[in-house]
């Protein structure tokens, strides 16, 4: 399987080296060159330095032979907008983007853009390993998340709108 | 009409000043605090601090009953997720993206945003326009269409003078709107002849400008 990783944090390291180990060709991006420190130097893949929202980059990365890619940057919104560039133009089969913002996230799932929230399921695993209940799968939390933006929503219409002038 | 801009650089600060003096309200959201104190001092209550990107900002300032919302902060992928969550997620009529890297217009199309304003897009084509004397000189996209007008001069002395409009050979989603001659402005039709020195209004689908340039201009230099 041939993979692209937008993001070389821990998170795209750790997945990098995961899927390395299991033999899979990986190509990670990052913007800043000292991120692929993160990597150890058992690495195999490649690394590409740039931006993950310019197509000349994503090309270099080899984004159109991708079976799959990850956005996992530290910014939810480069991360969306790269993860849809990949889906819509590229049409990477397998596309993904980690959202830190449980609504973000939630919003975006409705959208059809695939994204994982680790605050969501964090959240959730959490609350369930306290509970001593067993743990869930990130559809269940994301379903709980649902519920509290709709909390939020009737709060903002009782507090009311700023009037019309 | 109610619009929420978002980012308050020095074109949130000026699209925002403008508004309020023709009479609109508005709310002008900014999530750096340092900068927002500079704009709640110029604009009181319509100044909010907070993020744009974030759907709780958003409802605060009642983007449900919002008629525009215009994304102008300096990050396009931030102005790409305000205005897609606003035009998706709570179904404001009319939104805009600043985008400051012109690649970036045709993938903010591609993903839903049809409005989009690059003043680098901008500037460039005035710069070509002083270079090439016959290029296609873009005039103005429509409105959530993926048409584009262009205005062109045709030359003295080119092949495409001299004949009717349709003995042309035009790329497919193209159209002759209209022909400036001298100071007549005539609505272009099948039979219309184009002569030299004739200014010509095109419309044409993005794919298509290479194609139509091709005609027009290189036809108009061999």
């Amino acid at each position: 399987m041939k993979v692209v990783i937008l993001g070389c944090g821990r998170l795209g390291a750790l997945l990098a080296w995961m899927l390395s180990q299991e033999g899979h060709g990986v190509t990670i991006i990052d913007r800043n060159r000292e991120a692929f420190r993160h990597l150890g130097e058992g690495f195999k893949g490649r690394t590409i330095l740039g931006t993950g929202i310019d197509e000349d980059i994503l090309l270099l990365a080899g984004i159109e032979e991708a079976d799959a890619f990850a956005a996992v940057t530290n910014g939810d919104n480069t991360n969306i907008m790269a993860a849809q560039i990949a889906k819509l133009k590229f049409k990477v089969p397998r596309v993904i983007a980690r959202v830190y913002d449980p609504l973000r996230a939630c919003a975006y799932r409705d959208l059809g853009i695939p994204n994982i929230s680790p605050t969501i399921v964090g959240a959730g695993l959490i609350r369930d390993y306290f509970l001593g209940q067993e743990w869930k799968s990130p559809e269940h939390y994301f379903a709980l998340v649902e519920q509290f933006e709709q909390t939020l929503s009737s709060a903002s219409a009782e507090e009311g709108d700023p009037p019309c002038t | 009409m109610y619009v929420i801009v978002v980012g308050g650089g020095k074109v949130g600060y000026y699209l925002t000043k403008a508004l309020l003096d023709a009479g609109h309200e508005v709310a002008l959201i900014e999530r750096n605090p340092k900068r927002f104190e500079l704009l709640e001092e110029a604009f009181g209550e319509v100044a909010v601090l907070g993020d744009g990107c974030d759907v709780r900002t958003m409802l605060s300032v009642g983007v449900k009953r919002a008629d525009v919302v215009a994304a102008v902060t300096g990050d396009d992928e931030d102005n790409l997720v305000i205005c897609q969550l606003a035009r998706q997620r709570f179904s404001v009529p009319r939104v805009i993206a600043r985008i400051n890297n012109p690649k970036n217009e045709e993938i903010f199309r591609l993903l839903g945003i049809h409005e989009t304003v690059s003043s680098t897009r901008v500037l460039y084509h005035l710069i070509e326009e002083e270079l090439g004397a016959e290029q296609l000189m873009p005039l103005s996209t429509l409105r959530r269409g993926n048409l584009m007008l262009f205005e062109v001069k045709i030359s003295e002395g080119s092949p495409v003078a001299g004949k009717a409009v349709n003995a042309l050979n035009l790329p497919p989603d193209t159209l002759l709107v209209a022909v400036l001659r001298g100071e007549q402005a005539l609505v272009a039709s099948g039979s219309t002849v184009l002569l030299g020195g004739d200014t010509v209004i095109a419309l044409t689908a993005p794919d298509h400008v290479h194609a139509l340039q091709e005609l027009l201009v290189k036809a108009a230099r061999s």
